[in-house]
């Protein structure tokens, strides 16, 4: 019955979304309030829809329910209740079922909490929201029913890919999604505004506390990933340049891109055709990730196997929404009145600076996922693009960027004062001077780059808290006026701060895992030591282990410092009956420098171990830094700015305060 | 209309076609880049419990062989596993096995269970022969003629379907091999 429930519930949705797409849509063009006042009910019924299948789906997988083919195909009784849980989305079917879940939310949020909206834009708005919506639908519906059942049942199920058995990747795609969809809301701002032919400050300032929250929980999401990555995959990289991974970095660029842009559109009442392209743009790629992931178009790690007939609808699917949305916009866009034109030295220059630039390292790392896939069509000849080329194009790309970051803030909007900036930035520049020079002399003879890079981030760092060390006064005026201050400091300010600081941070961990890092790979007897970086590693050799569904083996690893034990660290090899497959967990010791990292490999006989012994300086600011900055977007939507009515509300507030002096 | 606002749909017609056009593409048809060209020198120990090993000179004997990557990890190799026996059987074909990633007491298990239809079995442990064989995934199977030189790859589960449209119109002289520099 449950599962009946579900995929009832789901046909349901579908029909819900059928009407709120359509019904507001024609009620706002042809002036019948009854059938635009349906948009808002619509979407929290079908919000309440999903969340009842999605929870039946959930119901099945902790129950372990093997006459649903996905829970046989998925999942095992042996699991632990996590993996049942996160089995429910590590699939083709329960994740797509979580994507419209997490869409349906996002409508709901704005029907809910969009209620300061001129009502014709939030009815446009959800209409929009649940023509995607019925897209998802209809493709869980009709190819992807993840409640179907098989008869008879089997005893038990093939279980959960052991990969995706792990704390991380379990809320990994949860975030990632909450990041997709949540560019959904953009888009639909962008499509509404095109049919209404109004973009205008007001319109800015309602997109982009949605823009902010989704690319909030996308950094989360992609930060999860990598760490991931660099924890369970035993190479101790964190980030590959996978298909898949570019595909999730793609909305990212684009998505920061608009943040910025917005802003733009918010204060100077410019770059609005250009905006409305990039929320389009946005999402477009987000959609454009599902499709590759789920498609099978590209060979990938994550890929869950899948049909062609399923790759045929996305990409029907994806014609129509991107196709449709791009069409829109040439025939409307040359309508909205283009703003003013603004000096290069300004605030406003800085942040088409930033756009270009992202939106250029955007195109490459385009090219390079989509590269042998056009070659491949074309010709038929098959290609890979590897890291070089990322690596090569990339990073060369983004070092202008990061390198005016500092800047971007000091400037004035409309005409700024670049000496003045300048003048500003002098203590940066004195503590970028002095951490090149320490960083030089310390790792004297090793690789240029890995100094520059450091550099590169003890600038923007230092760039990024001149900001907060000039508005709050600190060393000028006393400290209770400075606290005072900084209290009082729009919490925008505080979330721009942050974020920027969060990116030298990541770019600190960056320089010090890809220029200093150590390693040592090499077969180990029990009792062989091996120095690594001024650690001494000792291996004590590797026993057999259990856990809850799998068996490992367990190499243990004595590291001295300076003679002294420092740790012990054990690293697993593991491997699982259903379905049979090895994972590697990694022993990782971090220090307030960075990493140690042992794996242990494939048994060489007589006891010995291939073992890969890392030392990965400064590796954990990578994650401190993408943290920093998804702690920065937070911060900045708590700006009371973004909240409802807050600004009318600040009006009385300061017109009692008056009345109370008076 | 102007240009700067039809652009972008234009750009995304090209991407349209292109994704369209990828679908019907079949991602395992990856060629490797060493077809035609000799197999990397390798000189691999045997698997437990046999006695000869793997090296780059026993593919030099003058005779088509096959090198069939797998390991006792590896589910699909179980399905392709019968047919090799057919063909070692009927002495078709000298069949070589590549044990990838293997814990050699697991690999010899598996050999006993299943049967052993290689005539040398060669153990990479590390994994590295395999790498400079461009192996994407196991199993894989690779054609090589007499001299060395790698005729054609066949990447997941040996058919007898496959057998038949690629290797043995190959192996019986019926389909021109490609140019080797053999």
């Amino acid at each position: 019955m449950i599962a009946e429930t579900g995929h009832f519930a789901v046909i349901l949705a579908l029909v819900v979304a059928l009407l709120q797409a359509s019904l507001p849509l024609a009620g706002t063009a042809l002036r019948i309030p009854a059938w635009s006042a349906l948009a808002v009910p619509a979407a929290v019924l079908q919000f309440a829809l999903i969340l009842l299948a999605f929870g039946c789906l959930m119901v099945l997988y902790i129950t372990s329910d093997f006459s649903v083919m996905n829970v046989w195909q998925n999942s095992h009784s042996a699991k632990p209740l996590l993996y049942k849980i996160s089995g429910v989305w590590g699939n083709h079917e329960g994740s797509l079922l979580l994507w419209v879940l997490i869409l349906a939310l996002f409508g709901m949020a704005v029907a809910l909490f969009g209620s300061n909206l001129p009502p014709s834009l939030r009815t446009r708005v959800l209409s929009v929201q649940a023509m995607i919506g019925v897209g998802f639908l209809g493709l869980l519906v009709f190819l992807s029913n993840p409640f179907n059942r098989i008869f008879p049942a089997p005893v038990d199920g093939n279980g959960l890919n052991p990969l995706l058995q792990d704390p991380g990747l379990a809320f990994h795609p949860p975030f990632l999604y909450l990041g997709y969809v949540g560019f959904s809301i953009a888009f639909s701002f962008a499509i509404a505004a095109l049919i209404e032919g109004k973009v205008d400050a007001a319109w800015a300032r309602w997109v982009r506390p949605w823009t902010l929250a989704a690319w909030t929980f996308l950094t989360i999401g992609i930060a999860l990933g990598s760490w991931w990555a660099y924890y369970e995959l035993g190479w101790g990289g964190w980030w590959f340049w996978d298909p898949v991974e570019n595909a999730s970095f793609m909305p990212w660029l684009a998505g920061t891109a608009l943040l910025h842009s917005a802003i733009v559109v918010e204060k100077r009442d410019a770059l609005k055709t250009w905006t409305v392209l990039l929320a389009i743009l946005t999402f477009s790629l987000s959609l454009l990730g599902t499709f590759i992931v789920r498609s099978g178009l590209l060979n990938s790690v994550h890929a869950f196997a899948s049909d062609p007939g399923r790759g045929v609808f996305i990409l029907a699917f994806l014609i129509l929404v991107i196709g449709g949305s791009l069409a829109l916009y040439a025939v409307r866009a040359p309508a909205l009145r283009a703003g003013g034109l603004f000096a290069p030295i300004s605030r406003e220059g800085a942040l088409v600076f930033n756009n270009l630039i992202l939106i250029t390292a955007l195109a490459t790392v385009f090219l390079g996922t989509m590269y042998p896939l056009f070659l491949d069509a074309i010709t038929g000849a098959k290609v890979t693009v590897g890291p070089p080329y990322f690596n090569a194009t990339f990073a060369p790309l983004m070092t202008p960027l990061v390198a005016v970051m500092a800047f971007g803030p000091l400037l004035a909007w409309k005409r700024a004062d670049l000496m003045g900036a300048l003048h500003r930035l002098k203590f940066a520049a004195a503590a970028t001077v002095v951490a090149l020079l320490g960083a030089l002399y310390f790792t004297w003879g090793g690789p240029v780059l890995a100094v520059l890079g450091f550099g590169l981030g003890v600038w923007v760092v230092m760039g990024s808290l001149v900001e907060v060390v000039e508005r709050t006064r600190l060393f000028r005026a006393s400290a209770r006026d400075s606290l005072n201050r900084a209290i009082h400091m729009p919490r925008s300010v505080w979330g721009s701060a942050l974020a920027h600081a969060g990116v030298g941070v990541f770019i600190l961990g960056a320089a010090g895992a890809l220029g200093w890092e150590s390693e040592k790979l090499q077969v180990m007897k029990p009792g062989d030591q091996v120095e690594l970086a001024g650690y001494t590693f000792i291996f004590d050799g590797a026993r057999p282990a259990r856990g809850p569904n799998y068996d490992a083996t367990e190499g243990t690893f004595r590291v001295y410092r300076n003679g002294e034990l420092l740790t012990v660290m054990q690293a697993q090899t593991r491997r699982f009956a259903n379905p049979p497959m090895e994972t590697t967990e990694a022993a990782i010791h971090p220090t307030r420098m960075g990493d140690l990292f042992a794996v242990v490999g494939t048994p060489a006989g007589d006891g010995a171990y291939q073992t890969r012994l890392y030392r990965k300086p400064l590796i954990n600011l990578l994650w401190t830094g993408a943290l920093l900055m998804a702690f920065g977007g937070l911060v900045s939507l708590s700006d009371r700015r973004h909240r409802v009515g807050a600004p009318s509300r600040r009006r009385v507030e300061a017109a009692g305060t008056a009345a109370q002096r008076a | 209309m102007k240009l700067k606002f039809v652009l972008p749909i234009a750009l995304f017609v090209v991407l349209a076609i292109a994704l369209g056009v990828g679908l019907t593409l079949n991602p395992r048809d990856i060629p490797s880049a060493l077809i035609g060209k000799p197999a990397p020198e390798f000189n691999l120990p045997p698997v437990q419990g046999r006695t000869a090993g793997l090296a780059t000179a026993d593919l030099k004997q003058g005779e088509m062989v096959l090198v069939n990557v797998f390991a006792s990890w590896c589910v699909p190799c179980r399905e392709e596993h019968p047919l090799l026996m057919d063909l070692a059987r009927a002495r078709t074909v000298k069949i070589y096995g590549l044990n990838q990633r293997d814990r050699p007491e697991d690999a010899e298990r598996w050999l006993a269970a299943f049967g052993d239809p290689y005539l040398k079995t060669g153990a990479d442990l590390d994994g590295r022969t395999s790498i400079e064989w461009g192996v994407y995934g196991v199993p894989e199977t690779f054609l090589v003629d007499g001299k060395g030189c790698i005729l054609f790859k066949h990447i997941s589960v040996l058919t007898r379907q496959v057998l038949e449209r690629d290797f043995l119109p190959i192996m019986r002289g019926e389909r021109a091999p490609p140019k080797t520099n053999c």
